[in-house]
């Protein structure tokens, strides 16, 4: 800016400086706005989510008294005479995710400690994506892999296996969420101060002694989260079980028989036709929300359990 | 206290010994899920490898197993990831970067972490029962390519939203610093600045998002997507005015996992290998995309030195 | 934002809407007519070099007469006569409809191959196994007959949406639809396939086409419908024999659809190429000129069914003949 034409322009200047800056002002603003419905569309999803299984299982319960859900140990949806009993589907889902999980947490929960403790770099690039694979493969092949090779090599084992059965369903997909229970607790080790652990050395514990007494209690907040995620998605698992574990509703409690859970349901019947407003049509919702009540319970559960364990450092 | 010491010696010995011993047994854990993942790809491979080729690419469905393909699945994976990629990434890094930059701190924000951090486990049939109550019948969408790719959109955006996060956290607060005293302003400083230094992480997770959507089969299976298809929706790019054709959305459609569910229960056996061959192209998708991801990371760590 | 975006895109999408619609036939229904109109729709549409399209669904008889009567489909696959119920939903909704018969059935019961104590069921034998009664009571092999052995009864079949289902219950139960609710029910064959070949205490029913493309796996039990056991074949369905489990399905039209050219061509196509692909999925092809005559009534415009609604069993081929004839 020349000083001396200073005074004669400074009055437009200003104003335009001061227009520009207000339009510059606007835009920040509406941006910010834009940016602030994207955020705030993830809750609408779940609004979305939560909205429409309480609509249709509103319906559904017009029809179906919710002592009858929980009580009735039937579930015949889809016959002349229909039993809506949800317990041998949610028996299914319990049996199935808790082999999963028998399977997933001890393996998730060693491979973490191995890869934070005792691997090479070297050898924790390498393996840490080759797990990462395992949760990329699409869960139909998971699903065919269980039937078709799981089971025929369990059933050299126990000649008395069904060829459907939640057993090999579960087991499969316990591999299938090792990733995800292993990743998670990994990054919660690493996150444990290494002063912790040079202390734990200097009175001289081993790696396995620093591992099991001060790593895995110190990051436990976060084991206890990749668990939880671990759990949900052995219960939200739709295709293995779908494919290898049957289709019949089945009240037992024993994985070495054949059961449909609540995901399995759901495909079942969306394979035929749902007629929009029939009772059917509402059961698979009914059905979505029991198991989103279950996710969500345990959830909590994990939430609480977190809070009264968590360290700071 | 001389016994002690060779007590505790021996006690010593013991400990070292469970030690090694534990470092044996993780790597064999570790082993377990990868042998799982190596066996599976063997047992498609046996039974597919045969069936790959151009022709297998090149051919729609067909009832003479040897004579069927997966064009119309492959086609309509890449249309259906291409809906969800156009919504969801728009969506998810705007999210990304107004809790990580904008985000006052109140109940709010609050909220819509948590929200986001549950989203990750709802189970994905759950996503599919929401678009059959609201995009097939409360929005008459119907069972189309556009219904397909918002549901999986809404699947994948918690991890797009994720990845962003952690990738604009990673820009130092210097780099904010020099732009406002540049003179930049809050978006200016986020256009030009954040987003091009953590371009290469948001990538990342895009793709390990969209490779995660590529081989859901359940969600669509729930909107009603299982159909004997042999025909493409129509072309996206057209030759008259207006060049851009939006038919193809409205389309019914196809998707590689679906058609390998609809192979396998076909009563033939010669089906199954068909299945067993589109379930290796699926996997090749899912594994090049992860490649590339992993690629991508490696690159992008390089590359920045701050 | 989602829905905004969706709106918005369903906006765009829908102006473009008529011009792609136009070429589509849409067609749904039972999966035991799945594999002959998938072989018509394949050949219509080389025949046609992609200009129209076809998809076809698997819904079930059921699930696709809905899909029909609500006017979202041109054709239903269907393997049963459509039912009183279904006329009515139509006659609602105003859709109007051409029956037309291609091809004959023969429902197939299987068990295990390592099953050595079966060698023929009669029809009181099914009842039993299958009736709404025996659900939770009848879970035993030497419930059904003293002689066989004391395993448990692991049963298959096709879900309830199934048209198999209905001509199954109809013809065994003597009430369509009536049936236990404890078995293994899916409208994916291929579930029931490996569940039967897995399991050597296993029972189930389907179409005859999915029992040929797996009989290594399967064993078909002869059925004795009064007159002694006779197995299921392409001859004791031709000469009537197989009862009462032969059974002839169809493809209904509807009257508004076949207005649309391609619609239109896609059935005629169908009638004059039925035989030879009906018997190239293994199904049995009506004579010739049942062929002729179904589309003579599509080209004269005889809509409706002409069997009143009522389930029937046991209907051979020359009586179907005689029917569709005083049509």
């Amino acid at each position: 800016m020349n000083p001396s034409n200073y005074a004669e322009t400074a009055a437009p200047a200003a104003a335009q400086r001061l227009a520009g800056l207000l339009a510059r002002r606007l835009g920040e603003k509406i941006i910010e706005a834009l940016l602030f419905l994207a955020a705030l569309s993830s809750v609408g999803i779940t609004v979305g989510i939560v909205g429409i299984l309480l609509y249709e299982s509103a319906e559904f319960f017009r029809h179906v008294s919710v002592v009858d859900f929980l009580t009735d140990t039937q579930w015949t949806v889809l016959f002349t005479d229909p039993h809506y009993g949800i317990m041998p589907l949610v028996t299914g889902t319990v049996v199935t995710s808790a082999v999963a999980l028998l399977v997933a947490l001890p393996l998730g929960t060693v491979i973490a400690i191995y890869l934070s403790e005792y691997a090479t770099n070297k050898v924790r690039e390498i393996i840490k994506p080759a797990l990462e694979l395992l949760s990329a493969v699409p869960t139909v092949v998971f699903g065919y892999f269980a039937l078709l090779f799981v089971t025929p090599l369990l059933q050299r084992l126990l000649p008395n296996l069904p060829g459907f059965n939640m057993l090999s369903a579960g087991i499969v997909i316990g591999i299938m969420i090792v990733p995800y229970v292993s990743s998670l607790s990994e990054d919660a080790m690493k996150a444990v101060p290494v002063q912790i652990r040079e202390g734990s050395y200097a009175m001289g514990a081993t790696r396995l002694q620093t591992a099991l007494r001060v790593l895995v209690p110190s990051a436990f907040s976060g084991i206890a989260s990749a668990y939880v995620l671990g759990f949900s998605r052995a219960v939200g698992e739709t295709m293995v079980v779908a494919i290898a574990a049957g289709q019949q509703p089945n009240l037992t409690l024993n994985p070495m028989e054949g059961a449909a859970t609540i995901t399995a349901y759901i495909v079942q019947v969306s394979l035929g036709d749902l007629p929009h407003g029939s009772v059917a049509y509402q059961s698979i919702f009914a059905a979505g929300l029991t198991l989103m009540l279950m996710t969500l319970v345990f959830n909590i559960a994990g939430y609480l359990l977190r809070k009264k364990f968590r360290e700071i450092y | 206290m001389a016994p002690a010491g060779t007590e505790r010696g021996a006690g010593a010995s013991r400990r070292k010994f469970y030690d090694r011993a534990f470092a044996i047994f993780g790597l064999l854990a570790t082993f377990v899920g990868l042998i799982t993942l190596s066996a599976l790809i063997l047992d498609l491979a046996l039974d597919g490898a045969d069936r790959l080729s151009a022709q297998f690419l090149s051919s729609f469905p067909s009832r003479f197993p040897e004579q069927a393909g997966i064009l119309s699945a492959w086609v309509g994976t890449t249309l259906v990831m291409l809906v969800t990629a156009s919504t969801a990434v728009p969506m998810g890094v705007a999210a990304g970067v107004y809790l990580e930059e904008y985000a006052p701190k109140n109940w709010l924000t609050a909220l819509i972490e948590i929200n986001i951090a549950n989203l990750a486990g709802v189970p994905s049939i759950v996503y599919g029962l929401m678009a059959l109550g609201l995009f097939v019948y409360q929005l008459r969408l119907g069972q189309s390519v556009l219904t397909a790719g918002l549901t999986l959109a809404l699947l994948i955006l918690p991890i797009v939203i994720v990845a962003t996060r952690e990738s604009v956290r990673a820009v130092p607060g210097s780099i904010h610093e020099a732009a406002y005293a540049l003179g930049a302003t809050k978006w200016q400083m986020v256009k030009d600045h954040v987003l091009p230094y953590s371009t290469g992480g948001i990538l990342t997770g895009v793709i390990i998002a969209l490779s995660r959507a590529i081989g859901e089969t359940a969600p669509l299976i729930t909107i009603g997507a299982l159909t004997f298809i042999a025909f493409l929706p129509g072309s996206p790019v057209k030759a008259e005015f207006p060049f851009i054709s939006f038919d193809w959305l409205m389309s019914p459609f196809t998707v590689m996992p679906i058609q390998m569910f609809n192979w396998v229960s076909r009563p033939q056996e010669e089906f199954h290998l068909n299945a067993a061959a589109a379930g290796l192209v699926l996997m090749l998708m899912t594994l090049v995309m992860n490649g590339l991801a992993i690629y991508l990371r490696y690159r992008f760590r390089k590359r920045i030195r701050w | 934002m989602a829905l905004l975006v969706g709106g918005s895109l369903a906006a765009i999408s829908s102006l473009a809407v008529p011009e792609t619609a136009a070429q589509i036939v849409q067609i749904d229904g039972s999966s035991t007519v799945f594999p002959v109109t998938e072989a018509v729709a394949e050949e219509f549409q080389k025949a046609k070099r992609g200009k129209v399209k076809v998809t076809v669904g698997i819904s079930g008889t059921g699930g696709g007469f809905k899909k029909f009567c609500r006017g979202e489909t041109d054709i239903s696959d269907a393997s049963r006569p459509i039912l009183k119920q279904e006329m009515e939903t139509c006659k609602g909704t105003g859709v109007q409809y051409y029956e037309l018969p291609v091809a004959f059935d023969a429902l197939t019961v299987m068990v295990n191959p390592k099953n050595d104590w079966i060698s023929s069921l009669t029809v009181a034998d099914l009842k039993k196994i299958w009736e709404p009664g025996a659900q939770a009571k009848v879970t035993h092999w030497n419930q059904v007959r003293p002689t066989w052995p004391n395993a448990p009864l692991k049963l298959f079949g096709p879900g309830a949406d199934s048209g198999t289902f209905d001509y199954f219950t109809e013809a065994i139960v003597g009430k369509a639809k009536a049936s236990r609710g404890d078995f293994t029910a899916s409208e994916d064959d291929n579930v029931l396939v490996q569940g039967i070949a897995n399991d050597k205490n296993a029972l189930g029913y389907f179409g005859f086409a999915y029992y040929i493309e797996n009989q290594k796996k399967l064993k078909a039990v002869p059925i004795d419908g009064g007159k002694g056991p006779v197995a299921p074949s392409p001859k004791t369905v031709e000469d009537g024999t197989y009862q009462p489990l032969s059974r002839p399905i169809f493809i209904y039209v509807s009257k508004k659809a076949a207005g649309k050219p391609e619609v239109k061509e896609f059935v005629e196509f169908y009638m004059q190429n039925a035989a030879k692909l009906v018997k190239q999925v293994k199904y049995v092809a009506l004579p010739a000129n049942a062929y002729t005559l179904g589309l003579e009534h599509f080209q004269k415009g005889k809509i409706g069914t002409v069997f009143d609604g009522e389930a029937q069993v046991g209907i051979k081929i020359e009586e179907l003949l005689k029917r569709e004839g005083k049509f």
